[in-house]
């Protein structure tokens, strides 16, 4: 009598006990699985000797040196500065003038139009693409410029980033600008005092999912750019363990880093800075 | 608004028009027919559809999409998010902040990771298995590639699937717990059900990406001998290496065809799934709109 | 200061709907007015063809002397405040009311000072530094008063003013508006949907259905004087009875009771014309002996209101609906005969819904 309330009892308590256990061990290997790659990155650039395997570092700094010391490191740097700046410049002008614009006027067929560019964007970026691009880029005497670079993610960043944006514009009541108008404002007055200000956490958001974009993009400038005082970070750090024969780790891991925070970094800022996720944000 | 079509316009829908024109020539990127191409009608898809190598990486790609994208960065992402949905505290931090990264570091620093981390003779993967002198990339390449784009892609889903459970109302949960339904019944009959639009936008989405990515080029450049020739990878190793400009431009256009009817039939489940709301978070999603939180 | 004269005023939407339909009316300065009417009835239209935010179709609008059908917005010293507020959640209190001086360019100072003085006359002392997200909605409604006003504007628009309100504040948020209107004597113009808020604010009411004028009155005028059996069913927080009848000599014939011809009327009805009669519940009574001209019914329900009780009593197969003092309060199933104040009862043509009056022409107009 006594035995079975004591086995009913438990045997809901040991079921929930293993499966707290069982998702304890799949959080562990998720964490080893997403974090041992990572490894690599933050123990190389500090270890005096890097291997390609992850070991406890022997501390020094000297791998930055090896920068430095690269033709081309520093100023693939610039390179990808350039093209990040010009594209968030461009995308945000016209993004936002456009998106404010589609969100307040009224053309039949507009979200059709709309749904179709995202459509198509997801689909032709870069890859699909890629030859009539390369001749577009070529026809028009851009090869090898930034500008070429720039204009072409931001034709196909920008279906993305007009959507984004129409749907903080379509978020602000119109009482809003009517009020402002009744005060005699004009247009571009109500844009910036009403507009921008109200939709800077989308514009923040579009700039640094732009910047993502960019900065991690590797096929435009790869298919674009052929001189290599010309590339951006992306292309060159593939060239550095592609193209020189035995990879100089020095210089590879310190440069992977450096590399690699400017875009984290903002990432976790904006993220933290203006409390939402990137919800369905894309990264292709 | 003006600008922004133009160059939307001129860098987004003009080639991808021009490219159904560039398949039907035999363009080159040096010799004669760089300077003057002729109009070569339907010979390259001929050409193609008769080439094994065609079939060959269409078969990798299907694969590819299949294994990591569907399966693999959909189930782990929702798995991550489920198991997130309830937990606080630095854990929840480490494996977002770990997952998220991923996704974030640029893809060739990303690739060069898993070559470190894959490579013969200093790889960290041997090290700890033990077995030394198993070259990865070469012996199982498709592999490399799939767990290499589920590791870059799956922040993607777990992002997905968190907003989305947690858009799941709780009266619904607490009145099946109160029916007591437990975990499993839980997930089928409330919360699939509730998030099934943002499922159908998950897969979409993830397949697009997934069958028209490039960066597994960056690890396996397509080796060893085709063995990871993926869509993507295929005309870029036919058009620039390659130099054959119009049959890469007609692969483009198979590709863009059959990205058109994935994304169609997709549609047509939303729809008949009664579409509302697949619909209503298949554009919010799209988008990547942002919900300040 | 001005009057706003509106000559055939029509905005006529894309696909031809009307939401304003041909509006003769003039508001005199200084003075309180409201359009009241159901929702779709074109009362937000017109006060938006005023501020200028709807481009009127046909017609003229002028304030003041001026003629302003064509002018934008900006250019008509007008101001309102919009139904949500529509504070920019970005600025501080101060900056928002002061936004109007922004765009006429005057200096930061001097922004500042108007600012705090109008914001002080509005009480919004000590919260010039907080955003509107901080205030509470009787707050927000004192900033956005004070935005429009900061600029001595000719007219000031009220879209639904009190509607964000909730029911406790609403009361002391209309004594506070009233105060205000009278103390800045600028003409008002607002809309509302409710009929209390329309009686117990303006000075005059127009009544508005599918974007035509019913009746333009002074609050008392439309309740006891309604042009037509749609005002009268819409204005009084318990509806007029309206019971169809027919003129039979002197009297009203409806089921099997009947009343005299209201003294309005006499004169105006043949004998057997169709007609409504009405009453306000306010203006009936009851009676548990019988009484001339009352009429036999029977109470079915009793609702109380407080301090009196809403009854509601079967006439045959018609109701009626009376309001009794708390002292007189029946109990339900009691029988006994409603009376009614014969000059407090109206007749209206059944057809076209206009009440019959020998005495005014219809509708009545105020000067």
């Amino acid at each position: 009598m006594s035995e079975m309330p004591a086995r009913l009892a438990a045997t809901p308590r040991v079921r929930h006990f293993v499966s707290r256990v069982l998702m304890v061990i799949g959080l562990a290997l998720v964490v080893v699985f997403f974090g041992l790659p990572l490894l690599w990155l933050v123990t190389a650039p500090f270890d005096s000797v890097p291997t390609l395997a992850v070991s406890w570092p022997e501390w020094t700094l000297s791998s930055f040196a090896a920068i430095g010391e690269n033709r081309y490191a520093v100023g693939s740097f610039v390179n990808s500065a350039i093209i990040g700046v010009g594209t968030c410049a461009v995308v945000l002008v016209l993004g936002a003038f456009a998106s404010y614009a589609l969100s307040r006027v009224r053309i039949p067929g507009r979200d059709g139009l709309l749904y179709a560019l995202l459509l198509l964007s997801s689909i032709v970026t870069g890859t699909a693409a890629m030859v009539p691009t390369f001749q577009l880029v070529n026809l028009l005497g851009l090869i090898d410029t930034h500008l070429a670079v720039v204009l072409v993610i931001s034709g196909g960043t920008l279906p993305t980033v007009i959507f984004i944006l129409k749907d903080f514009m379509d978020s602000i009541p119109k009482s809003y600008e009517e009020s402002a108008r009744l005060y005699g404002a004009r247009p571009w007055q109500i844009l910036r005092d009403v507009v921008v200000p109200i939709s800077r956490p989308g514009l923040a958001f579009v700039a640094v999912w732009t910047l993502v974009q960019v900065w991690g993009n590797f096929l435009v400038p790869y298919l674009l750019i052929r001189r290599t005082e010309q590339q951006p970070a992306a292309v060159l750090m593939y060239t550095f363990y592609t193209e020189s024969g035995q990879a100089d780790l020095r210089l590879l891991s310190a440069f992977a880093l450096i590399f690699s925070i400017p875009i984290i970094v903002m990432y976790f800022l904006v993220n933290r800075r203006y409390g939402f996720r990137f919800h369905g944000g894309i990264k292709s | 608004m003006a600008p922004a079509l133009a160059l939307i316009g001129l860098f987004l829908v003009f080639p991808a028009l021009w490219t159904i024109y560039l398949g039907m020539t035999d363009y080159r990127l040096t010799g004669l027919q760089a300077v003057d191409p002729s109009f070569v009608g339907l010979d390259n898809y001929g050409r193609i559809l008769g080439d094994p190598a065609f079939w060959r990486s269409l078969r990798l790609t299907l694969v590819f999409v299949l294994v990591s994208g569907i399966i693999g960065q959909s189930l782990l992402g929702f798995a991550i998010a489920w198991a997130l949905r309830r937990l606080t505290g630095w854990l929840k931090s480490l494996i977002e902040t770990l997952v998220l990264a991923a996704w974030v570091i640029p893809a060739s620093v990303s690739s060069f990771l898993w070559i470190a981390l894959l490579d013969r003779r200093g790889g960290t993967l041997n090290e700890i298995l033990g077995t030394e002198g198993t070259a990865w990339l070469i012996e199982h390449p498709m592999a490399a590639i799939i767990i290499f784009n589920v590791w870059v892609g799956t922040a993607f889903s777990m992002l997905l699937f968190s907003s989305a459970l947690a858009a799941v109302p709780p009266s619904q949960l607490e009145s099946a717990r109160m029916a007591g339904a437990g975990g499993w019944q839980q997930l089928r009959d409330v919360v699939i059900p509730n998030i099934r639009g943002h499922i159908l936008t998950n897969t979409l989405l993830i397949t697009l990406w997934t069958f028209n990515t490039f960066t597994p080029y960056l690890v396996t450049a397509g080796g060893p001998n085709g063995a990871s020739e993926i869509l993507a990878v295929y005309i870029y190793n036919t058009a620039i290496p390659g130099g054959q400009l119009g049959v890469g431009a007609a692969i483009s256009l198979i590709m863009l065809l059959i990205n058109l009817v994935i994304a169609l039939g997709y549609l047509r489940v939303g729809r008949a799934r009664q579409a509302k709301p697949a619909d209503a978070t298949a554009a919010e999603t799209a988008g990547g709109v942002v919900k300040p939180s | 200061m001005a009057a706003i004269t509106t000559q055939a005023l029509v905005k006529e939407y894309p696909g031809g709907v009307r939401g304003v339909d041909g509006v003769d009316i003039t508001i005199a300065d200084g003075e309180f007015f409201a359009l009241l009417g159901p929702s779709g009835c074109g009362k937000t239209t017109l006060l938006r063809s005023i501020a200028g935010l709807e481009a009127i179709t046909e017609g003229q609008l002028h304030i003041g002397d001026r003629d302003v059908t064509r002018l934008e917005p900006g250019q008509r010293n007008v101001a309102m405040v919009f139904q949500d507020y529509a504070l920019f959640p970005h600025m501080d209190v101060a900056d928002n009311i002061a936004y109007p001086l922004k765009i006429r360019r005057q200096g930061r100072s001097a922004r500042r000072g108007v600012a705090a003085e109008v914001g002080d006359g509005l009480s919004l002392t000590g919260l010039m530094e907080r955003r509107p997200g901080q205030l509470s909605g009787g707050q927000q409604q004192r900033v956005a008063l004070a935005r429009a006003v900061a600029t001595r504007p000719d007219v000031l628009l009220l879209d639904e003013p009190l509607s964000n309100l909730d029911a406790r504040l609403r009361l002391e948020a209309r004594t506070f508006l009233k105060e205000l209107q009278r103390d800045l004597a600028i003409t008002t113009v607002f809309v509302t949907h409710d009929q209390a808020e329309a009686l117990a604010l303006a000075d005059r009411i127009a009544v508005m259905s599918a974007g035509k004028l019913l009746q333009v009155g002074t609050p008392r005028e439309v309740f006891a004087k309604p042009a037509t059996t749609f005002v009268a069913g819409f204005i009084g927080s318990t509806p007029m009875n309206l019971l169809p009848g027919r003129v039979e000599g002197s009297r009203v014939r409806f089921g099997s009771a009947d009343v005299p011809v209201p003294p309005d009327a006499v004169g105006m009805v043949d004998d057997g014309a169709e007609v409504v009669w009405g009453a306000r519940p306010e203006y009936l009574g009851w009676s548990t002996t019988a009484v001339e001209d009352g009429v036999e019914a029977e109470v079915t329900v009793v609702e109380n209101l407080g301090a009196s009780v809403l009854v509601t009593a079967a006439v045959g197969t018609d109701r009626l609906q009376l309001v009794l003092d708390e002292d007189h309060e029946p109990e339900p199933g009691a029988r006994g005969w409603v009376t009614a104040r014969a000059h407090r009862t109206l007749l209206f043509d059944a057809e076209s819904g206009q009440r019959l009056d020998a005495g005014a022409g219809v509708p009545a107009v105020a000067p």
